[in-house]
């Protein structure tokens, strides 16, 4: 008997074992396909288990967390929502997350594996550190400038730092407080129902998301390509153009806004100072489609990989055109189309020389205690242009502020460039144009401007005659740019 | 076998020289002691996992465990001195192990409370422990009761038809709030009498009977009776859709008949008739068929839009917990739902202690059988080394055919882990087979040494 008791101890011997395999097989092998199946709530629960990092704004949180005591504990909150929407983005138990609550999950939700110090052993005790921090570049006052000049009116703004590229503003309005939608349940629910059916379309990030024809501020780019590829002779030279200007192989006549603007065969610098449309048309062409899209480009035109962290929308300027449409084109009109953010990089490059720095607006991450994980360095984009070419832009663009459209920007004790713009809209013209300026700003006592900004204003309140890039969107470029230049004298 | 606590061992009445036996009872009060620490020190660990504080019961429960443990030590120091000093502390490890589990899921479900009530079966287990280690002097006694044994057996499988089914599965009696599983205990009987049966008819099965190629048959009339009795219990059990107790009871008999007869053919034949009668009730029988659908394709009802189903929840704690697991009370195993104190009670071990603890576990089981079979090694007479077999056998089936179910091993079958689940007949009958295998070791180790009558047929050989 005692043979056949040591063959039945050995038959439970490999009962064990195949319980030890199979328990191995399910929690080691298996474990990471099991994890992530969909209808596994773990994953869920613990993420929302601990709080959520802090997007820090100049050193403050603009974010939080709360405990709802719920399955789904820690609920995202929002310090002044509507204002910082369009760089927090939300984080929300239902709808997930955008922006940089997005492109930062990983180190907001505590699963990024550089929070550890030792990430081997986290993912083997399958330890969740606590949410690290975003520390962003954005300027607190000047993005409060920017929300404020805008007021109730639909528009954007975009604001860097053309030295570094640091994003110092983005805002965009109507806005909307993420925290409405953070949670679960019918609040959540409703809110973003309300959100997405609003007319207004509170969520859109017009600032990044949203293209529109540049108009012409478009302008700045033509000049680029004009100076670059010896077009003119310099910029006080005048130019061979007729006014109105016929659109080559067609017989429509290209017209100036101002009748009082003498743009017949003016100077570079004088149509822009005036904003001649027929000098600039006849220049683009002039100049010839493949030059004036590979400037466009050398801006950031055309790429759909500027990411700030998010994904910038793609601006546009078509690689395929006749004369005429490229006339159209080279003052911000037909296909053209930009975001704010792009426009502001048009003006940040003028404004640093002709070097093109790679716009961000997250500056590090930390973790929960403060110490870096990453940090953004600040990259070149592109040298868009020469120093020189971006020099002779700078004095014709201080130009159109000190004599020309732009005298609404102009701000004592800086130096101040920039350019309007009031482009067409919609079917036959028949759409309330956007008002646009873009600008650049230099504190007297300083070495380099320290501020680029983009303002663009698709208000349907004011009446039609009086939307122009000088009138409704220069303020708010000043305000912003008053803004950055206080702050960094303190 | 009076109650000494003097070194030297029994000697025979004969003129075999006397050969001391160490008693190890100091080992075993130490490894009780080990075991209920190891037991207060996870309950306090869920407390500050999940309140941050020691819950306030810990010292009631530490004091609670501590003293059921003496006692039954001390049953077994003056009644069982040359019992195996293993098996007791493994029992109260597991117990204790398993009160920190049913509290921690407490924890997720406070109109729920189960630890209080699994408490008072623990009491009760024991004391029933304490009473068989005290009153079962000689374990050839059952012997006695074979018959008895496995009338009692028959009638308690068959009560509960007449009861109604609890999750689909008929293997309760409910009388007013309170409710036992008569299938737990069912099993001993039934082990007893597989035990002395065998035993007595072992050469007749092995010996006589025609012989067809190189499968020797017994003659029927030996072997009908006991054949007779395997078909009506699982017959029973298959009735009651309680199919892990009828796989039970079906590897219990193979098990029994082989180390009793030596023939790998029972062997064959057993598995091959076992595959045929799954495969005929997984076909016939809803209830079976939906639990062998949900093994194939545990994510089935995922795929079809209804969440996870309680295996597919199962093995995602499984899966959560990893290697090193999430902690006591970090888990989420409340989500497997209803069954996640009773059947399901490893997948929140799995979680929470992870592939270490989960081993640790099993190690735990796996020593606990050891313990029994070598008990069986050392005993002479042929009833209680089947009957020992018998009984570690049925823990390690029992162990496996739950953790394999709720693992995805094999098809889930209701079933409780012996020691650790939410249930009081599992837990009372678990330490009736602790109790005698006590006794059964005692006896092996120095009870017995010579008393035992030698068996003929064991001397012949």
């Amino acid at each position: 008997m005692t043979k056949y008791i040591r063959r039945a101890s050995v038959f439970c011997l490999v009962l064990l074992v195949a319980l030890l395999l199979n328990a191995a097989r399910v929690q080691v092998f298996q474990a990471e396909s099991l994890d992530d199946n969909a209808a596994n709530r773990r994953s869920t629960i613990q993420r929302y288990d601990q709080p959520r990092g802090d997007i820090l704004v100049q050193g403050k949180p603009v974010t939080g967390s709360k405990d709802t005591g719920e399955s789904l504990r820690y609920e995202r909150t929002y310090k002044n929502g509507p204002l910082y929407s369009p760089v927090t983005g939300y984080a929300s138990q239902t709808y997930g997350t955008t922006f940089v609550e997005s492109a930062e999950d990983d180190i907001l939700s505590g699963t990024d594996p550089m929070l550890s110090p030792i990430p081997f052993w986290d993912e083997i005790s399958r330890t969740q550190e606590p949410g690290g921090n975003v520390v962003t570049t954005i300027d607190a006052s000047a993005q409060q400038a920017a929300y404020s000049g805008l007021g109730g009116k639909k528009g954007a703004v975009a604001a860097i730092d053309p030295s570094s590229g640091k994003i110092l503003a983005l805002v965009s309005t109507p806005s909307y407080d993420p925290g409405d939608i953070a949670g679960t349940g019918s609040s959540t629910t409703n809110a973003w129902s309300r959100l997405n059916a609003s007319s207004d379309q509170p969520m859109l990030n017009r600032a990044i998301r949203q293209t529109y024809p540049p108009g012409s501020t478009f302008k700045v780019v033509t000049a680029a390509a004009v100076l670059e590829n010896n077009v003119v002779n310099g910029i006080s030279t005048p130019t061979d153009t007729p006014s109105p200007y016929t659109l080559p192989g067609t017989t429509t006549q290209l017209t100036n806004e101002s009748a009082s603007a003498a743009c017949e065969d003016a100077t570079l610098e004088y149509a822009l100072q005036v904003s001649c449309n027929t000098v600039f048309a006849n220049l683009g062409v002039q100049v010839g489609l493949s030059d004036m899209v590979k400037m466009s480009e050398n801006f950031g035109f055309n790429d759909t990989g500027i990411r700030v962290p998010m994904t910038a929308a793609k601006s546009n300027f078509d690689t395929d055109m006749n004369k005429s449409q490229l006339a159209l084109s080279s003052i911000g009109q037909y296909d053209t189309a930009a975001t704010p953010l792009q426009m502001a990089m048009v003006a940040a490059a003028v404004a640093n020389g002709g070097t093109l720095m790679s716009p961000h607006l997250v500056d590090r991450t930390t973790t929960n205690d403060g110490t870096t994980v990453s940090s953004t360095g600040d990259k070149t984009y592109k040298q868009a242009m020469s120093p020189y070419t971006a020099t002779q832009l700078q004095q014709m663009m201080v130009n159109v502020v000190e004599k020309g459209t732009g005298t609404n920007a102009r701000i004592s004790g800086a130096t101040v460039g920039g350019k309007t713009g009031t482009a067409q809209n919609g079917v036959n013209n028949e759409g309330i144009p956007y008002a646009w300026f873009i600008s650049y700003a230099q504190a007297d006592d300083a070495s380099q401007p320290q501020v680029a900004v983009a303002v663009v204003v698709e208000d349907a309140s004011a009446d039609r005659d009086d939307i122009s890039g000088g009138g409704s969107a220069a303020p708010i470029a000043r305000a912003v740019m008053e803004a950055v230049l206080n702050s960094s004298d303190s | 076998m009076t109650g000494s606590t003097g070194s030297t061992g029994r000697t025979a009445p004969s003129s075999v020289p006397a050969v001391r036996v160490p008693k190890r009872r100091g080992t075993e009060l130490a490894l009780i002691v080990l075991a209920v620490l190891l037991s207060v020190y996870g309950y306090c660990d869920v407390g500050l996992a999940k309140n941050g504080s020691v819950p306030p019961g810990a010292a009631g429960y530490g004091a609670g465990l501590g003293v059921l443990a003496l006692l039954a030590h001390l049953a077994v120091r003056f009644r069982a001195p040359y019992a195996d000093p293993l098996l007791l502390p493994i029992a109260v490890l597991l117990n204790g192990l398993g009160l920190v589990l049913i509290y921690r899921l407490d924890l997720e479900t406070p109109n729920d409370e189960a630890a209080p009530t699994q408490l008072i079966w623990s009491t009760l287990g024991v004391g029933l422990f304490i009473a068989f280690v005290v009153f079962l002097r000689d374990h050839r006694v059952l012997q006695r009761y074979a018959y008895l044994s496995v009338v009692t057996a028959l009638i308690l499988m068959i009560l509960p038809i007449f009861f109604p089914a609890v999750n689909g599965a008929r293997i309760w009696i409910r009388i007013g709030g309170f409710s036992i599983q008569p299938g737990e205990f069912a099993k001993i009987l039934l082990a007893i009498f597989f035990a002395s049966y065998l035993a007595a008819n072992r050469n007749a099965l092995r010996y006589t009977g025609k012989k067809i190629w190189k499968l020797q048959l017994p003659t029927m009339r030996v072997f009908a009776p006991i054949l007779a009795i395997w078909l009506i219990s699982v017959g029973v059990l298959v009735l009651e859709t309680d199919l892990g107790t009828s796989l039970l009871f079906f590897g219990l008999f193979i098990v029994m008949l082989y180390v009793a007869t030596g023939r790998g053919s029972w062997i064959l034949i057993g598995l091959v008739l076992a595959a045929a009668g799954a495969v005929l009730v997984a076909s016939f029988e809803p209830h079976v068929h939906s639990r062998v659908e949900d093994w194939l394709h545990p994510f089935a009802s995922i795929d079809a839009g209804e969440g996870a189903s309680q295996l597919a929840q199962s093995l995602f704690a499984f899966a959560a917990g990893g290697m090193l697991g999430a902690g006591l009370g970090l888990g989420h195993s409340i989500l497997i739902g209803f069954a996640a104190k009773s059947d399901f009670i490893l997948a929140t071990a799995g979680e929470e202690l992870g592939l270490v603890g989960l081993t640790a576990i099993f190690l735990l089981y796996a020593l606990l059988v050891e313990r029994g079979y070598r008990a069986g090694l050392a005993l002479r007479d042929p009833f209680g080394r089947l009957l020992s077999i018998g009984l570690a056998s049925i823990v390690a089936l029992q162990v496996f055919v739950i953790a394999g179910g709720v693992m995805g091993l094999i098809p889930l079958t209701g079933m409780a882990m012996p020691f650790l689940a939410q249930g009081g007949s599992s837990l009372v009958t678990n330490w009736i087979i602790v109790a005698i295998l006590i006794r059964v070791s005692d006896q092996a180790r120095g009870g017995l040494l010579s008393a035992a009558p030698m068996n003929p047929a064991e001397g012949a050989k």
